[in-house]
Order: structure tokens, then sequence, then C-alpha cells
């Protein structure tokens, strides 16, 4: 039966989804089922891939995950052990990937490739496999090109070919965020000849054979997948970058329902699900019948952000109102259930990290005060503005913070922006008044600094903030850095940082935790800067 | 599941076209015997017609009454099950889900009242042309109506609420659009019965002109069937924002309405806070169920095969 | 009958082509910059542009709009961008498990409604009438999601007799070889009963969740028809005759009431095909009700007109079909073109 079974699911699943590398890869179901549970992995969670090459147009955060588990990059990061003991990422140190030695030198880097590396059609992974794919990720446009740039990675010409096994990173200009950026999701290694004879001259890059089908030489492969249903990925038994995952097959399913997903965690059904409220996090935690491991997200927070380009809040006090008049505490309890590190009410001054608390506190009667003298004694209206794809955090949230501001006066409408809807209306840059997130890959003050406060006015810069000071300290701490002269760079860390506190013109609320569930029997979670499951250190029973 | 709005059409061949010219000749004092000659034989129309009273009251002076603010927040007591205090519980928030089920009454009634007297002004008006001039009038409307229901109704009503915002006030239009091709149908059918009747040729002669007589002759005439169709739809227009509400496409927080606190306390359920959901849940099957009943027993009033 | 089949269909192609022009604007005012969101989190308004041109979202309406009736000529409904893959294909591997879903939940419908409805026209006004109505008026008056949740709660959650809401299939089973695209069928086809009643377990909850939604208009309609039939000539003849009263509303009055019935049920057919969005949702049903609503919310315009298109063609499809069918059942109807 079993056997007749694995047939046919194979069958089906590759004549449905056109398959990946030519290899067949069968998926082979141990006969006995609840062998194959023992090795499967199963994970529940809202949202699905859209694309699974983190090269293509519009790749959702789910499809970096898969990107994540079926290439392989160069270098990855070493664990460490984080908040509360969970395995950590480790900013600073590096462990080789497809590459087994890597050299710094003073204007490059040079990667010797591993032994007996293949993709997941046999070929080997040679030096011009790794050219062709950092030239693609500089090349490509878009997410890809913008976040190699972030470590000055923005040519062609600085990849060069030594010979067969040895490839060279020359550096544009000296830049601490250069290798750290090599370790990202984005320089991933693909199959070059696969991928050029897949590609037609509208299409050089072959980013529509990628969207759809893995060329890469990772732990994993895709088996089956099918969009908003279904992702299963099997375990490639060739891997050469690292001891073989425990995990034969992960089999990620879509459930919309976050109630349907705290049930089959409950149950014990599903195996490991993110992307549940807070609320059912903090239960399941303090109900002990799994294991749930909560991590601040790296270099982000939650913050409210005001337009300073216009009345009202262009003025300063009434930034200070407002940050007088924010309920951060209740939003702790009542949206958080604890599950976030609180950013307020600092007694001393921040120390040259982030994120950090600020000094404000909910205080009514001083931000009225603020207010009225900043001439609004009987407040003002406007529209609060949330995404509504995260509604669970945002919506009780925005209601406590516009209850509270109606007390000093000002109020506010609150408005839902669908999913889709909202990266157009922050690139806008017009709503006075919402909350977002950001947090960045690399985990560095003046990185976060440099999108969300400098002068240069990136799409994260949402407040539209301009300030000369700011823009001096944050490119003073980025040149300490490059030079590696810690004092210049703390002392701009910690100007740049009490100057966004003074000047105020987003408010830090908390920083996020990211929330895992596992059965006890599951093991092995690690966190890492993207957020995303990494398969490969996963163990169950 | 407003696409349910379609109960099969009131103006069936069961009823038969001759019923609502017997309704107007008779007195309005026979009316009113048989309407309680009907309610007395059928106690679940009679219960329902006590249940929609109390609804209506609910929406008049309820916010006046409640005891709590139905927007304030009290994190202190947060997630309590129903007690003394708090009948219906509180949510998330430690909003008191009692008020906020009874303040809803009010925004939900004007959802369902808007949308079903817009449909049945455009739709019936349009129905009425088009069943009393006929030729292209007919044709047009015809047409509008086929496209209409040629669309899954509630994606389409998605597709209204998505691309011109979710506010009440679109939630309105976009139940009113759906439900065009029904009243439209159901107007078109009996004009068109009605257009050669001997009562609507006196009018002619008489030198009436054609607006007096689709207002003053066949209006009325049509309006009994109108009222059964008009209680089924107000339920569906409850329904339907509720569904609206699940996809994210609901009213602004922190307004309450019923539609959006079950589908928000729907997340609430397995984690055993059941009541966020299942009092305004109740509220609003009641108050369909109440809209159903009624147009069910309306229907009765107006059925001949009733009459003996 | 060709001619009349021919006719039926050009009526409806006026309303299909509004159904295009309407679909195709309504998708274009939606919010929403489709470039913006594609373009990812850190895009430049450059590379947003870039993503613009590439997506064709550059061009005017009117251009656009012959760009994709002319696709559609030739059969071609686009690609999803959410989900990377060409609008048919996906419609075509998520309609069967739509249909599946629909086709059972009005079939227990019927099997519940229709004898509730003949009990209560037989026992017109009395205290089992009233129950029915009760029952089947109740059963319309929950928003669907809020049935499914419940049911998922009480039957999987709490009494574990339910399995997980996973789709169509449990985690570890395969699918049935596809043949008619409907699981349960394929399973008997290939006498698997194993993955026969894994199929029916998930699919009960669902598919009982739409029939508590379906049965009042069904019960409704049974009800008026039989009501209407009973009180007819030939029934009374019947009567009269001394036929036993079973008999009298078995064979000659159902019969003949079940007309009106099954022209509701095209309606309530395709009318549940397209509101079941929302229980798929609750049930992670992967049917093209889920897909046009994820589609709609990220501003996805090629799946939103390819499935509203094809549930247009349904709809005349199904009309078409029951037309013609009641047309065979009583010749004195004509099928009008």
């Amino acid at each position: 039966m079993a056997r007749h079974l694995d047939r046919r699911g194979f069958l089906k699943s590759t004549a449905a989804t056109a398959l990946a590398t030519g290899v067949a890869a069968p998926a082979v179901w141990s006969p006995a089922k609840a062998q194959s549970r023992q090795e499967t992995l199963l994970v529940v969670s809202e949202s699905g891939p859209n694309n699974i090459d983190i090269h293509g147009v519009g790749t959702n955060v789910p499809g970096y995950e898969v990107s994540w588990n079926c290439y392989d990059r160069l270098i990855s990061h070493e664990m460490k052990s984080g908040p509360g003991g969970v395995p950590y990422y480790d900013r600073d140190k590096f462990k080789p990937e497809l590459a087994d030695d890597m050299n710094i030198g003073d204007m490059s880097v040079t990667f010797r490739l591993r032994k007996g590396a293949k993709f997941h059609d046999g070929t080997p992974v040679t030096a011009k496999d790794v050219k062709w794919s950092l030239d693609r990720a500089v090349t490509v446009g878009g997410f890809p090109t913008f976040q190699m740039k972030a470590g000055s990675l923005e040519k062609p010409e600085q990849f060069v070919v030594v010979d067969d096994n040895t490839v060279r990173v020359d550096f544009l200009r000296k830049d601490k965020l250069t290798v750290p950026d090599l370790a990202v999701i984005v320089p991933a290694i693909y199959n070059s000849e696969l991928v050029k004879k897949n590609a037609t001259p509208d299409d050089p890059w072959g980013l529509n054979y990628t969207k759809q089908n893995i060329a890469g030489s990772g732990a994993y492969k895709v088996s089956r997948w099918t969009p908003g249903t279904e992702v299963v990925l099997d375990r490639n038994d060739d891997w050469a970058s690292g001891p073989l995952p425990k995990i034969k097959r992960v089999i990620w399913r879509m459930v919309p329902s976050a109630g349907n997903r705290r049930a089959l965690l409950e149950r014990g059904d599903a195996d490991v699900s993110y992307e549940l409220p807070n609320k059912d996090f903090a239960e399941l935690k303090d109900s002990g019948k799994l294991s749930v491991v909560s991590t601040p997200f790296s270099n982000g927070c939650q913050y409210l952000g005001m337009n300073v380009t216009k009345p009202p809040f262009d003025n300063l006090k009434v930034r200070q109102a407002v940050a007088y008049a924010i309920p951060y505490q209740k939003i702790m309890d009542a949206v958080l259930y604890g599950l976030g590190t609180p950013l307020f009410g600092a007694t001393a001054p921040p120390p040259a990290a982030w994120p950090v608390a600020h000094a404000y506190n909910l205080d009514l009667a001083k931000a009225r005060q603020l207010l009225s003298e900043a001439g609004y004694p009987n407040g003002f209206e406007t529209t609060l503005s949330f995404d509504l794809g995260f509604a669970v955090v945002n919506e009780p949230l925005c209601v406590l913070i516009q209850e509270s501001l109606a007390q000093i006066g000002i109020k506010t409408t609150i408005n839902k922006v669908t999913g889709a809807n909202w990266r157009t209306e922050l690139n806008k840059k017009v709503m006075p008044l919402y909350t977002n997130v950001f947090s960045g890959w690399l985990d560095y003050p003046e990185y976060f600094f440099f999108w969300c406060y400098h002068g240069s006015n990136s799409v994260f810069n949402t407040m539209s903030y301009q300030s000369p000071q700011m823009d001096a300290l944050i490119d003073g701490a980025r040149t300490a850095a490059a030079n590696g002269d810690n004092a210049a760079y703390e002392k701009d860390v910690k100007g740049f940082i009490d100057l966004a506190f003074t000047d105020i013109p987003r408010i830090p609320l908390f920083q996020p935790y990211s929330n895992v569930a596992m059965q006890k029997n599951v093991s092995g979670y690690q966190y890492w800067f993207h957020r995303r499951l990494d398969y490969r250190s996963f163990v169950k029973g | 599941m407003t696409t349910l709005s379609q109960p099969e059409p009131v103006s069936s061949s069961v009823t038969g076209p001759s019923l609502a010219k017997t309704v107007s000749t008779r007195g309005i004092g026979a009316q009113l015997r048989h309407i309680r000659y009907v309610l007395a034989d059928n106690p679940v129309t009679a219960g329902s017609f006590i249940l929609f009273v109390i609804f209506l009251l609910a929406a008049l002076v309820g916010p006046s009454l409640v005891p709590y603010d139905p927007l304030a927040s009290n994190t202190a007591s947060a997630l309590r099950p129903p007690s003394a205090q708090h009948w219906f519980g509180t949510d998330q928030l430690g909003r008191d889900i009692f008020s906020r089920v009874v303040v809803a009454t009010r925004l939900d009634m004007i959802i369902a009242i808007a949308s079903v007297l817009l449909v049945f002004v455009l739709g019936g008006l349009a129905g009425i042309a088009a069943g009393f001039y006929g030729g292209w009038t007919d044709r047009i409307v015809g047409r509008i109506s086929d496209t209409i229901m040629a669309f899954p109704l509630f994606v389409l009503a998605m597709g209204i609420v998505a691309a011109l915002g979710n506010t009440v006030t679109n939630i309105v239009i976009a139940t009113a659009i759906i439900n065009f091709p029904l009243y439209a149908r159901l107007a078109r059918s009996e004009a068109n019965i009605r257009r050669e009747a001997g009562y609507v040729h006196a009018a002619r002669l008489s030198g009436n002109s054609d607006p007096r007589i689709l207002f003053r002759f066949i209006l009325p005439n049509i309006m009994p069937l109108m009222m059964v169709q008009i209680s089924l739809t107000m339920g569906y227009a409850i329904l339907n924002a509720a569904g609206l509400s699940f996809i994210g496409l609901g009213v602004r927080p922190p307004t309450p309405e019923w539609g959006i606190m079950v589908a928000e306390g729907a997340a609430f359920i397995v984690s055993g806070e059941w009541w966020i959901a299942f009092f305004p849940g109740v509220t609003l099957m009641l108050a369909v169920f109440c809209f159903n009943l009624l147009g069910d027993g309306l229907r009765d009033i107006v059925d001949p095969l009733r009459r003996t | 009958m060709l001619r009349t089949i021919g006719k039926r269909i050009a009526t409806a192609i006026p309303s299909l082509i509004g159904v295009i022009v309407v679909t195709f604007l309504l998708t274009r005012v939606l919010p929403g910059d489709t470039a913006s969101f594609f373009a990812g989190p850190a895009a430049t308004p450059q590379a947003i542009e870039e993503v613009r041109k590439q997506l064709g979202l550059d061009r005017s309406l009117p251009e656009q709009f012959v760009s994709y009736v002319s696709h559609l000529v030739r059969g071609d409904l686009g690609t999803s961008l959410t989900t990377g893959r060409p609008v048919v294909t996906e419609l075509a591997t998520r309609l069967p498990a739509s249909a599946e879903l629909t086709l059972l939940g009005l079939l227990i419908a019927l099997l519940i409604a229709v004898p509730l409805g003949i009990i209560a026209a037989v026992r017109q006004g009395s205290w089992i009438d009233h129950l029915c109505r009760i029952v089947a008026t109740a059963g319309v008056s929950l928003p669907v999601f809020f049935t499914g949740l419940i049911f998922v709660y009480v039957f999987y959650f709490i009494l574990g007799i339910s399995p997980a809401p996973l789709g169509r299939l449990d985690v570890f089973a395969s699918p049935p070889p596809d043949i008619t695209g409907f699981y349960l069928i394929d399973a008997l086809i290939a006498r698997d009963f194993e993955t026969f009643r894994a199929a029916l377990a998930q699919i009960t909850l669902p598919a009982v969740t739409l029939a508590v939604f379906s049965l009042a208009p069904i019960a409704r309609i049974t009800r008026a028809s039989m009501l209407a039939v009973l009180s007819s000539e030939f029934i009374r003849t019947a009567r009269a005759s001394g036929l036993k009263p079973s008999t009298v509303v078995m064979t000659y009055a159902f019969r003949n009431a079940m007309l009106p019935v099954i022209t509701t049920l095209g309606m309530v057919f395709s009318f549940l095909l397209g509101a079941n969005v929302l229980v798929e949702k609750v049930f992670a049903w992967p049917g093209i009700g889920s897909y046009a609503v994820e589609a709609l919310i990220a501003s996805d315009f090629a799946p939103v007109q390819g499935f509203v298109l094809t549930m247009a063609v349904l709809y005349v499809l199904i009309n078409l079909g029951i037309d013609l069918l009641y047309g065979i059942i009583d010749p004195r109807v004509k099928v009008e073109a």
C-alpha cells in the first residue's frame, strides 16, 4: 500500500510542478507512517512563498526561507548563545559554507571553494558559478542589488575568478559591512550552466526559471510546491557544505487561520509554527506543553512615525507631547503579552547599541503642557494608519494610542491599510501618523540609522526627517567603523541615538520578539538575522 | 455568503401574479385583520416581529443605556469571562462586550436599512421602468442585472469595498449593488404584469401621466412583495458586512460592529475566550434570523394560498 | 436543440463582456501600487519604475485592456504575481477542489433540506413546519466563517473526531491518481479506500459548514413548491380516488414539486461556489475561492480577473444546463432564447 502510494505521490507531484533539477528526487515515504513522521518536520505558517529565488522580482519573505535552505553561500555565521540561551547567529564570527577558506586582505577578500561541493544536478560548484551568481546579484536590479550595495558590492568587476576553485572579491572602498553582506541570503550561489540554459534573450538571468526551480547546492531541494498551499522540501543527501541535516523532509503547510494553527500545535499535529498572535505564544509558553522560543528582533523595533514635513508634526513640541502620551506599558501588557522588549522610560543615557530605550514615559500632564506650548491647547485631528497585514498587533496598539491621544485632545481616525497597499503608502511619505516595524539584516546601529534617519532620505526614512547634524554623526560612525576607530565610533553612535530621541521624529515603542512554537520533541531552532527557519539544524525525537 | 441572498424569487409561479392585485383591492381593515390572523396563527412570525421591535429599540436608545463606554479600554480587566459586572465579558483591551454589542445595533441596523433602501430605490425603479416601458429600457436593465448576477457576488462586494475603501458607506453601496438584480427582476416582472391590467388602463384613460401611474398605481401594488424581499435582504446585508470583516475589509476600529467583533473574536476561540466572538455572533444571528423569519411571515401575509 | 443552445450562449455573451470590462476596471482602481508591492521593501523609486515596466503597468489603461483581451482570446489569463504561476493552470488545479467541496455540501444540504421541506409542507402550520423553518433559517443566519471556526473548535480541537483542518488530504497521505480531480471519486476509481476515507474525513467538516448555510433556500423552495403542488387539481383527484397519502405525496406530488427545486439548485450551486471563499480560508482548502481572496488582497489582478471570468462562464453554463434539463423533464417548458 505505502509503496504503491509513494510512486503515485511522486509522479503526481512531478507532473504538477515541473520539477527543479533533472535529478529524480522521489519522495520516498518510509513504509511505516510513524517512521516517516519521525524524520519529517511539519511546519505551519500563515503564508507561503511566491517565488523561490531571492533574486526574483517581488519575492516575499517566505520565499527567503526556501532560498536560505536550498542554496549555499560562500560563508555563513557561527552560532552563539543568545538571549534566553537560544542559539543565536554570531554577528562577528563567520564560518565556511561553500568556501572552506576565507582570506581577508586590505582591499579584497579571497575564497577557496570546498572540494566535492555539487549542485543538485551533480555538476560541481566552480569559481565561475560563484562569479556568475554574484554578478547576477549586483546587476539584476531590485531588492538583491540594493542589498548588495549596502555592503559596497556594486559592480561585476569586483568579482574575480582566480582559478577554478578560487574567487576574489575586490573592495570598492573600505566598508565594515562588505564581508557580513556576503553572508546574507542574497549572495546565494547558483548553478550558472543550468540557469543559462533556461535563460532567454528577454530574461538573460533566467529569473523565470529560478522563480519555480531550485538551481542550487543547498541542503534541501524543493520536491513539491503548490503556491498558497504547501511546499515540500527533501534533504539533499549529497550536501557537502556542512553536516548532513537530521530532518529528511520538511512539509510546510499554509494555514491562514491563526486559531487553527494554534489548534494544530496544541493537538500535536504540527511540529513547528510561527506567525501566531503574541497572546497565543504567551499562553503556550505558560502551559508548558510546547517549547516556545522568543527572541528579540535583531536591530529592529516597532515605532510610531510622524511626518515631520507638515504641521502639526513639524513642531518638535507636538512630537514630544505625543511621545509623552503613549500608553507604553498598556501596550506591553495588552498587546504584546510581555513578548517584547520595552523601549521606553530609560533613566540612564543610552549606550552605544541599538535598539535601546528612550526616556519618555506616559505623562499626560506633561503632554498637555507641551501641546499647549506648541500652540495646540485644544489638540487637533489627524489620521493614524497601520498595516492590516499585521493587524493582530497593530489594531489593538492603534486603538490604545488613539484612546490615549484623545485625552490630550488629539483626535485620530484609524486607517487600516491592506498589506498590498502599505508599502505604497509608506513610499509616498504622506501619512501624518502611523506605526511600522523596521529591522535590518546587518546588525549595526549605523546601518539602521543610515536607512531610517539619514538625510539621503531612503524609503525607510518614512518621516522625511532631515538634519545635517544627524547626517554628520551617521557618516562619522560609518567612517570610524571602516577605519576601526572604536572611540570615535562609540561617540558618534551615542550622538545619533541621543539626537534621534531629542528630535523624536519617530517614537520607538518596543523591540518585537520573533516567536516560534515547537513540539517538545523538536529541537535545534536557531535564531537568524532573517528570522526565518533554518531546517538544517532541526532535530526531531 | 450574501450570494446566498438568493431566496427564490418571491414572485415565483407558486404565489402567482394575481395576488398583489387582490391585496390592493381589499380595504385596510381587512388587511390588518389578516395580518393579525397570520401573526396569531404563526407564533414564529409573531416572535420575530417582537424581536425586530427590540432590535429597533436597541438601535434607537441603546447607546444611552449601556453600562460602559463601548470604546473605553481597561487593560487591567482584559479578557474577563461573563460576570455580574460584565454580562458578556470583556475583550482583549478590557472593553465591555455587552456595551459594544448593544451600541453596535445602531450601526448594523443602519448598514442593513441603508443598503436595502438604496437597492430598493435603484433596483425597484429600474425594474419598474423596465417592466412598464419594455424595449430598450428593459434590455439595458436586464443586461445590467445579468452582468451582476454572473459575478461571484461576495467577491464582487469584496472588490468594490477593496477598491473604494473600507467605510460604512462603501459597504452599504457594495451590498446594494450585489442585490440589484433581485430587486430589478422582481419589480420588472410585477410591473410587466400590471402594465396591461385594467386599473392601469383606466388610470391612463383618465389622463394620468406615466410617472403618476408608476408611483400611484403600480408601485403600491408591488410593495407587499418588495417588503418580503427587503426583509430578507436586510439579514444578508449584515452577514455580508461580517464576511467582509473576516477578510479585513470591515469598518474602522474601534467602531463596534457585530461582524467585525465576531471576526476578531474568532481568533480567541481556541484559547478559550469564547465569549468575545460568541455574544456578538449570537446577536448577529438573532438579527439575521429575525429578518429572515419576518420575511417569511410577510410572504405568508401576501400569499393567497394561506387565505382561506 | 443545438440552435437553442447556440442562441442561449449568444445571449450570455453581452453579460460576459460586461463582466470582463467591470472586473478589469475594478481591479485597476484597487488601492495599492502593484509595482511597489513587488519591488520589495527596499525599493528605490527607480527600482519601482523598473518593476512597473516589467509588469507592463506603465502603459495606459486602454492599452493594458487591449493586451489583456488579446491574451484572453488566446486562452491566456495571465500570470499570478503572488504565486508566479499561470492563472489558467492554477484555476484548473484548484477548481476541482472547490467543485468537490461545493457539490458535496450541496448534496448534504439536499438530503436534509428536501425531506424537511416536504414534511413542512405536508404538515403546514404545525410545530414541525415551524421547527423546520427555524432550523433552516438559523443555518443561514450565521456567518459561514463563524460556523466553520466553531466546527473546527468543537470537532477537531475539543473532541478530536475530525482531522486537522489542513486542506484536502492528511499531510502524510498522497492524492489519488488524477482522473476527475475529485479526490473522493478518484480514490474510488483506484479502489484506494484508505485515501477515500482520508479525503472524506477532510472534506466532511467544510462540506457540512456549506450545507448548513444552504439548507434554508432549498428547504424553503421545496416547501413552497410542495404546497403549490399539493393544492393542485391532480393531487386532489389522486386523493379523492383513495390513493394512500404517502403514495400521493411521494409519487405524485414530490415528482412534480422537484422542478422548481432543480432550478434553485443551479443557482445555489453557482453562488455557493463563489461564496465558499470564506469556508476555504477557514479550512485551508486549496480551492479557487481562497486563491481569489488572497489575490484581491495583494492587488494581484490576473487571478481575480481569471477567477471572476471562470465563475461567470460557469454560471452561464450551469443555468443553460438547468434550462435544458428542465426542458427534458417538463416538455411543456420551452427554452427561451
